[in-house]
C-alpha cells in the first residue's frame, strides 16, 4: 500500500474532527474533535517523517502526544467547572458575553 | 548505529527564558512547601525577581549580540538576536507591571482572583473560602509560565519549538481567564471560549505545521524557506501548510477572521489577566509572525500578499467599526487592540528592515498603554453598601455610562487613562504616534503606500471612539448627580445607548441584572498602591517615548536584523 493513503486516511480523519469540532454543541464533544484533529496530525507527521527518510516528524509526534494530554488536563477542568455551574455542558448555553 | 553524541549548547543566551521558567517551576514547590499565611509574598518576591533577572540577562546579552548579530541555539530552536532581545525585554518588562496589577488587593483586601476557583460560584464553600481569606497563589506561577511561553514564543526558528512555545503560552492563559472573583459566570464562560477556540485554532495550526514539513523534510525556517526556492510539485502542500500556520498566528494576535475570541474573552478574564495578555500575546505573536514571514515565506510573498493584504484591512476596518458601537470599557479596548493588530500589520507586510523596526517599537508603545489602560479599569469600582452599612467597594465599573464626570470626581485617573487613550488614538508626543508613524512609514517604503492610506483612515475613525469617552469622563455630569432622572435624560451618551440596550428584553436574567447595576456610581480606589505604581511607569514609558523615541528607536534598529 502506498504511503500516499496514510496521507489521506490523515487528512480524512481532520476533515471528521474539525466538523465535529464546528457542529456537535457539547463541549466534550467538541474537545473530543480537537483530539482528533491532533492525532490525524500524528498520522500525516509520521508518515512524512517515513517518506522524508528523518526522524523530526516523529520527534514532534511525540511533543504531540506530551501537549495533547497537557491540553485535557486543562480543557477539562475548565468544562468541568462550567458543568458543575451551570448543569449543562452545551456549549450554546454559554452565551451571557454579548455585544 | 553510530553512538551518540551530546549536542553543544550555549547557555548563556538561553537564560532570560530560563530564569523565568525555572522561576515558575519554583513557584510551584512553593505552593506545596510554604505555609499559606506567606504564599502571596514569597510568590510576587519570586515572580519579580525573575522578571527583574529577565530583563538584566537580556541587558548582559545586548552588547554581545549587537556585535556579533546573535546566537543559534540547539539548531535553531532558540536564536538570539536583536529582535529577539527587544522582544524578551518587552515581555519581560510588561509581565513585570502586570505582576504589579495581578498582585494589587483593590477592593478590601481582595485580589482580583476567585479565593477558591474551584468552588461553585455562589455556594456556601465559595462564601466560606472568600470569608476564610482564602487565595489563589498559583496565579503567580501560570503567569510566569504563560511568560515563558512568550518569551520562546518569537525566539525560534523551528516549527517544533513554536508549536511548544504556543502552547506553554496559551494554557496558562485559558485557567488565568477563568479565575475572576466577580462576575464568575462571565469569567468562566471568557475562559472556556478560549479554550476551545484556542485548542481548535492550535490543532489547526499543527496540521499547517505538519504539511510544512512534509513539503520541506524539515521543520526549521530555513530549510524551508531553501526548498520553497526549488519547485518540487508540491507546492500545494505549501500553500496550504503556510496558511493554517498563519491562522494559528492570526488567531493569538486576534486578527480579522480570527478575532471573534478577542472580546468576549477580554471582557469576561479578569482585568489583571486582560492587560496581560492583551500587551504580552500580541507581542510574542507578532514577533513569531515577523520570523515567519520574513524568514521563512519570503519565497510565498507573490502567493500570501493577496493574504496578507485582506487581513490587514479587514484587521483594521472591522477592529475600528466594531469598537465604535460598543459600551463597555473592557469590550472596547478589545476591539481597539483588534484594530491595533491591523495597524501593527501594515508594518509586518512592509517587507522591509525598518518594518521590523518599526513593529518592535509599537509593539513597546501600545503594551506600555495597554497595561496602564487595564490597570485603570481595574481601579474603576462601583460603589455600594458594605457588611457594616458603610460605603463599599464593589467589582469593577465597566459600564461607560458610569465612568461619565470621572475627570471631575478623580482628575489624577481620568488624565492618565486620558493619556492612555491619545497614545492609542496615535496623537502626537505619546508613544502612538510614533508607532504608527513608523509603521505607516514602513508600509509606504515597501510600496504598500494604500495600506497606509486605510491605517490613516481607520486610525482617524478610531480617534472618534478614544475622544468620546474622553468627552464622557470631563464633559459629561456624572450620574449620581442627576439620580432622579429618567434614563432617557441622564446623559447624551445614555440616550446614544438606548438603542443597544433596547433588544436586551430577550437577554437572560444575569444579563439584566449586569445591565441594573449600571446605575451604581463609580469611584476609584488606590489599592495598595502597586498599580498606582505600573500605571505610573506604562504613563511614564508612554510620555518618554513619545516625546524622545530617537534614542529607544535607535537602539531598536541598530540591532534589527534577523537571523535566519
Amino acid at each position: 500500500m502506498s504511503l500516499t493513503h496514510y496521507l489521506v486516511l490523515a487528512a480524512i480523519l481532520f476533515a471528521i474532527g474539525a466538523t465535529t469540532v464546528l457542529l456537535r454543541r457539547n463541549a466534550i464533544i467538541v474537545f473530543m474533535g480537537v483530539e482528533l484533529m491532533l492525532n490525524s496530525t500524528n498520522l500525516l507527521l509520521v508518515t512524512f517523517s517515513r517518506i522524508h527518510g528523518n526522524l523530526s516528524g516523529q520527534v514532534l509526534a511525540f511533543f504531540v502526544m506530551v501537549v495533547a494530554a497537557a491540553e485535557v488536563v486543562v480543557g477539562l477542568a475548565i468544562i468541568v467547572t462550567i458543568f458543575r455551574t451551570r448543569r449543562s455542558a452545551s456549549v450554546d448555553d454559554v452565551n451571557l458575553l454579548k455585544s | 548505529m553510530s553512538g551518540f553524541t551530546a549536542p553543544e549548547i550555549a547557555w548563556g543566551p538561553t537564560v532570560p527564558v530560563l530564569v523565568v521558567l525555572l522561576a515558575a517551576v519554583v513557584g510551584v514547590l512553593v505552593e506545596a512547601f510554604v505555609p499559606v499565611a506567606r504564599r502571596r509574598v514569597v510568590q510576587l518576591a519570586l515572580t519579580l525577581a525573575a522578571l527583574a533577572g529577565a530583563l538584566l540577562a537580556v541587558a548582559a546579552l545586548w552588547s554581545d549580540v549587537a556585535r556579533t548579530g546573535g546566537t543559534d541555539v540547539l539548531g535553531g530552536s532558540l536564536v538570539v538576536d536583536g529582535p529577539t532581545l527587544v522582544l524578551q525585554a518587552t515581555i519581560a518588562l510588561l509581565a513585570l507591571l502586570s505582576t504589579l496589577v495581578f498582585a494589587d488587593r483593590v477592593a478590601g483586601g481582595e485580589d482580583a482572583f476567585a479565593p477558591s476557583a474551584a468552588a461553585v460560584p455562589g455556594s456556601d464553600y465559595e462564601e466560606l473560602a472568600r470569608r476564610k481569606g482564602l487565595r489563589q497563589t498559583e496565579v503567580y506561577p501560570l503567569l510566569l509560565f504563560a511568560t515563558g511561553g512568550m518569551m520562546l514564543f518569537p525566539a525560534t526558528t523551528d516549527l517544533l519549538t513554536l508549536f511548544v512555545a504556543l502552547e506553554v503560552l496559551s494554557l496558562p492563559l485559558y485557567l488565568l481567564s477563568g479565575m475572576g472573583r466577580r462576575r464568575r459566570l462571565l469569567s468562566q464562560e471568557a475562559s472556556m471560549k478560549y479554550f476551545l477556540l484556542g485548542a481548535f485554532v492550535s490543532a489547526l495550526m499543527l496540521f499547517g505545521i505538519g504539511l510544512l514539513y512534509g513539503y520541506a523534510g524539515s521543520l526549521r525556517y530555513s530549510d524551508i524557506a531553501a526548498a520553497t526556492a526549488t519547485p518540487n510539485g508540491l507546492e500545494g502542500l505549501l500553500v496550504v501548510g503556510a496558511l493554517l500556520l498563519l491562522a494559528g498566528l492570526f488567531f493569538k494576535v486576534g486578527a480579522v477572521p480570527f478575532h471573534m475570541w478577542t472580546p468576549d474573552v477580554y471582557q469576561g478574564a479578569p482585568t489583571p489577566v486582560t492587560g496581560f495578555m492583551a500587551a504580552c500575546t500580541k507581542v510574542a505573536a507578532f514577533g513569531a509572525l515577523l520570523r515567519v514571514v520574513y524568514g521563512m515565506l519570503p519565497g510565498l510573498a507573490w502567493d500570501l500578499d493577496v493574504v496578507l493584504w485582506v487581513v490587514a484591512v479587514l484587521t483594521m476596518v472591522v477592529g475600528t467599526v466594531a469598537a465604535l458601537v460598543q459600551t463597555d470599557v473592557k469590550r472596547l479596548l478589545a476591539y481597539s487592540s483588534v484594530a491595533h493588530a491591523g495597524f501593527v500589520l501594515t508594518g509586518v507586510i512592509a517587507l522591509q528592515d525598518s518594518g521590523i523596526t518599526a513593529v518592535l517599537f509599537y509593539l513597546l508603545a501600545y503594551g506600555a498603554a495597554t497595561v496602564g489602560a487595564f490597570g485603570i479599569v481595574s481601579l474603576v469600582r462601583e460603589q455600594g453598601v458594605g457588611d457594616d452599612d458603610g460605603p463599599a467597594v464593589l467589582g469593577e465599573a465597566t459600564r461607560l455610562s458610569q465612568w461619565a464626570g470621572l475627570g471631575r470626581s478623580h482628575p489624577l485617573a481620568a488624565v492618565t487613562f486620558t493619556l492612555f487613550l491619545l497614545s492609542f488614538a496615535g496623537i502626537p508626543l505619546t508613544a502612538g504616534f510614533v508607532g504608527k508613524f513608523a509603521v505607516f512609514s514602513a508600509a509606504v517604503e515597501g510600496g504598500a503606500w494604500q495600506l497606509a492610506l486605510v491605517g490613516v483612515l481607520a486610525s482617524a475613525a478610531a480617534a472618534f471612539f478614544y475622544v468620546r469617552i474622553i468627552v464622557l469622563m470631563f464633559f459629561t455630569e456624572s450620574p449620581d448627580e442627576t439620580v432622579p432622572a429618567g434614563p432617557g435624560e441622564v446623559t447624551s451618551l445614555a440616550s446614544a445607548e438606548a438603542p443597544d440596550a433596547a433588544p436586551a428584553g430577550s437577554t437572560p436574567a444575569p444579563v439584566l441584572t449586569a445591565q441594573a447595576e449600571r446605575s451604581a456610581r463609580a469611584t476609584v480606589t488606590g489599592g495598595e498602591g502597586l498599580t498606582v505604581v505600573a500605571v505610573a511607569v506604562c504613563a511614564l514609558l508612554t510620555v518618554v517615548l513619545g516625546v524622545a523615541p530617537s534614542p529607544v528607536l535607535d537602539a531598536i534598529a541598530s540591532v534589527a536584523v534577523l537571523l535566519p
